[in-house]
């Protein structure tokens, strides 16, 4: 098995690990598009200590690792119209469909919530087919 | 209290999203790029974080969250139109780029101007998005739209 398999299994692992912790003790969904979005538009900010909480332990812990490590890369495309233009979409799109990849992926799925399961076959979908026009016809990214 | 565990569960969810390689866009991509060089990465990540989850899912069965009063009731499952645009929205960004709101967070400190700029523009249209979504509640919507 790839080393890169190995290491996703692992660090998927931690990222179930932390929705769990997240659940149990905090009775919360791990979602990071609505813990982020509820703080934007105003709509959690009584809760603000706990989600800030969370989102410094996201930048942090990461951030450490990767120093320690001798620096990581996000090989993010320099094109700033696509960064934009991606930026908006995830952002429009997740508040909208209530949830990103943690919330309607990990913590959906693993509740066999049908909500989950149809956001991501419809985020997978329509990334796969962006991909393969952006990439493979157009030539953008 | 609630706010400590917050912490740990962010700095968890941080470093299970570097190291699982979800932190560089070519991986995601790799994943998303079927007709080229696929890369089954984020598959694995997937499975690996479903499966602690669904053992949490089974135990909240007739028990409280240590920290609150009770477990989050589970959503209507009710598939609606803003489900199936937002998430495909949603997919072309992710697509287009290569991140979603978590490892854009996990990745601030070495993204560079263009992950602060992919940030931005992400919190700008968490920003527009209750207007986009009032749009697409509006009362005539499917009677003329």
């Amino acid at each position: 098995m790839p080393m890169d398999w190995v290491m996703g299994l692992l660090g998927g692992l931690l990222i179930g690990s932390a929705a769990a912790l997240y659940l149990l003790v905090n009775g919360r969904i791990m979602g990071a598009s609505g813990i982020i979005g509820g703080l934007v538009d105003g709509s959690a900010r009584h809760e603000w200590a706990e989600r800030g909480a969370l989102l410094a332990g996201l930048f942090i812990a990461p951030a450490a690792l990767a120093f320690a490590m001798g620096g990581s890369e996000t090989h993010l495309t320099g094109n700033w119209a696509v960064i934009i233009a991606a930026g908006l979409l995830v952002g429009i799109g997740t508040r909208i469909a209530n949830g990103c990849t943690s919330g309607h992926g990990v913590c959906g799925i693993s509740r066999l919530s049908l909500r989950g399961i149809v956001a991501t076959v419809f985020y997978i979908g329509a990334g796969g087919l962006t991909v393969v026009i952006f990439k493979h016809v157009l030539g953008v990214i | 209290m609630r706010s400590l565990v917050s912490f740990m569960v962010g700095a968890l969810f941080g470093l299970g999203l570097l190291i699982s390689g979800m932190t560089d866009t070519t991986k995601v991509q790799g994943w998303l790029d079927i007709f080229g060089n696929w890369d089954p990465t984020l598959a694995f990540v997937m499975g690996g974080a479903i499966v602690p989850m669904a053992v949490a899912w089974w135990f909240t069965q007739g028990r409280k969250p240590v920290l609150a009063a009770q477990f989050p009731k589970p959503p209507e499952p009710r598939i609606g139109r803003n489900l199936v645009i937002g998430s495909t929205l949603f997919g072309m960004g992710w697509g287009l780029a290569g991140l979603c709101p978590g490892p854009v967070v996990a990745s601030l400190s070495f993204s560079g101007i263009g992950g602060l700029g992919f940030f931005v523009a992400m919190l700008a249209g968490m920003l527009l998005a209750p207007y986009i979504r009032s749009w697409l509640d509006r009362p005539a919507a499917g009677v003329y739209g």
